[in-house]
């Protein structure tokens, strides 16, 4: 578990790999309730100009959830997460992430967090998570 | 593009709905249930074991279960069919930009602040507001607005989370990439970031050459020309390679327009095309001075040398015709 006295600024969490092939988009965009057709239709997708289907959002918010509780544990508070979207996540393709501590004050935990897929830069975040103290 | 409003008299329909604040207050669907959060944790991968264990959950703070606080939105998302209330500010907005001709959507900001997680049973509900509203913007896309809305999460009278959402609407087509690009309109900031050639000690003639404005083709001991160039392992390691200067003129012999992604330095799209030297061997090289749309197989080209700075200079294609 990640206690505050083992973060500081620069801290690097461990990367995750998402392989984001037809099923994981859409099984997220299901479950996110998120029924718009560029997210599990490929003809309609293509047919609105984009290459595949593609991740929605409520995903990319719900991926950074993960990972920066994949590394802080189940005692972390995550109290926002703020993402700037770049390029598209199309079926197929593989989403890196990765994320470096960017300030601690308190208890309250900053990370930066960057999603790249073969196109770029994804998600581009910032999440805040409050830590428990070391005891 | 027919726009049939002014920029000012979209403004003011934005601000009108603006003025008339927050939508009324919708209910999710259903209760904050464990069968959906088991679906989202399923899906999205996310093995916290406070989403689905209560033992878990309470060894980390919590009364009992929680629902992911990531999951905020999902539970007053309409579903399939559903069809958004007649005074939510994003209806209002987006048939105002699809009446002015900005059709096309995409999403550019989501933040979310979560005040406390949910937990099993509650209900929530949500209503959304305009924020901030800047237009007109030229972007890569195209000309286009960008609004803020506000949604935010309530149990009972309690604020639970807080949403500001970006999106951009354009005009599809109007893209700065939308411009057909001629190699004299290279800006200064463009070559600067365009990537450096790697010079080694078997292709320094070549750079050399281009330089000088000179296209150099290594050539083997039988007189055959070849490119790339190879280790000339026939010479004493201290001598060049022999080489010819090739007259620069050729055809296009294969070539691609590439769309995506954003290379440092280029304007998309631009057209990468293998070429045949009249002298015989193929070189790649972006190409220029013609419309993407209009490149063939065949077309003749000549070649022309820019100068990315002081020490580096790289060959183009340009076409012929």
């Amino acid at each position: 578990m990640t206690t505050l006295s083992t973060v500081e600024v620069g801290t690097t969490l461990p990367q995750l790999v998402i392989h984001a092939d037809t099923t994981f988009i859409v099984s997220t965009a299901l479950a996110t309730r998120d029924f718009q057709d560029v997210h599990h239709d490929r003809d309609k997708a293509v047919a609105r100009g984009s290459k595949d289907i593609f991740v929605n959002i409520l995903t990319d918010t719900g991926l950074v959830q993960r990972f920066v509780t994949d590394w802080a544990g189940p005692t972390a508070r995550v109290k926002s997460i703020a993402l700037r979207l770049g390029v598209p996540l199309y079926a197929g393709d593989t989403l890196t992430l990765t994320g470096t501590v960017s300030a601690v004050d308190g208890a309250d935990v900053t990370i930066d967090v960057v999603g790249k897929d073969s196109l770029g830069d994804h998600i581009s975040a910032k999440a805040v998570i409050a830590l428990e103290d070391s005891k | 593009m027919t726009t049939s409003f002014t920029a000012d008299e979209i403004r003011a329909g934005l601000e009108k709905i603006k003025a008339d604040g927050e939508s009324a207050p919708r209910a999710g669907r259903d209760p904050i249930n464990q069968p959906m959060i088991n679906n989202w944790v399923e899906a999205i991968g996310d093995a916290n074991p406070i989403y689905v264990d209560e033992a878990a959950a309470k060894a980390a703070g919590h009364p009992g279960i929680v629902a992911p606080p990531a999951m905020a939105q999902v539970w007053t998302m309409l579903g399939l069919g559903g069809i958004r209330a007649d005074d939510d500010p994003m209806t209002r907005t987006n048939e105002l930009f699809d009446a002015a001709g900005f059709t096309s959507v995409v999403a550019t900001n989501c933040e979310q602040v979560y005040h406390r997680y949910l937990e099993l049973g509650e209900q929530v509900t949500v209503r959304t507001s305009i924020g901030d509203i800047v237009g007109p913007k030229k972007t890569g896309l195209g000309d286009g607005w960008f609004t803020t809305y506000l949604t935010d999460w309530y149990v009972g009278d309690e604020l639970v989370t807080e949403m500001k959402f970006r999106m951009l609407k354009f005009v599809p087509g109007t893209g700065k990439s939308a411009a057909p690009k001629q190699s004299g309109d290279i800006s200064a900031e463009d070559l600067a970031k365009r990537v450096r050639p790697t010079v080694s000690k078997d292709t320094e003639f070549f750079w050399d050459g281009v330089k000088l404005g000179e296209l150099r083709i290594q050539q083997r001991p039988d007189g055959s020309l070849q490119h790339p160039p190879v280790p000339a392992l026939w010479k004493d390691h201290t001598e060049q390679s022999d080489y010819v200067v090739a007259s620069g003129k050729g055809t296009v012999f294969s070539f691609v327009v590439h769309h995506a992604p954003r290379v440092p330095g280029r304007q998309l799209p631009y057209v990468i095309a293998l070429v045949e030297l009249a002298e015989g061997v193929r070189m790649l090289g972006e190409l220029t001075g013609i419309d993407p749309a209009d490149v063939e197989v065949g077309l003749p080209v000549e070649v022309g040398f820019l100068k990315l700075d002081d020490d580096n200079t790289v060959p183009y294609w340009k076409a012929v015709r």
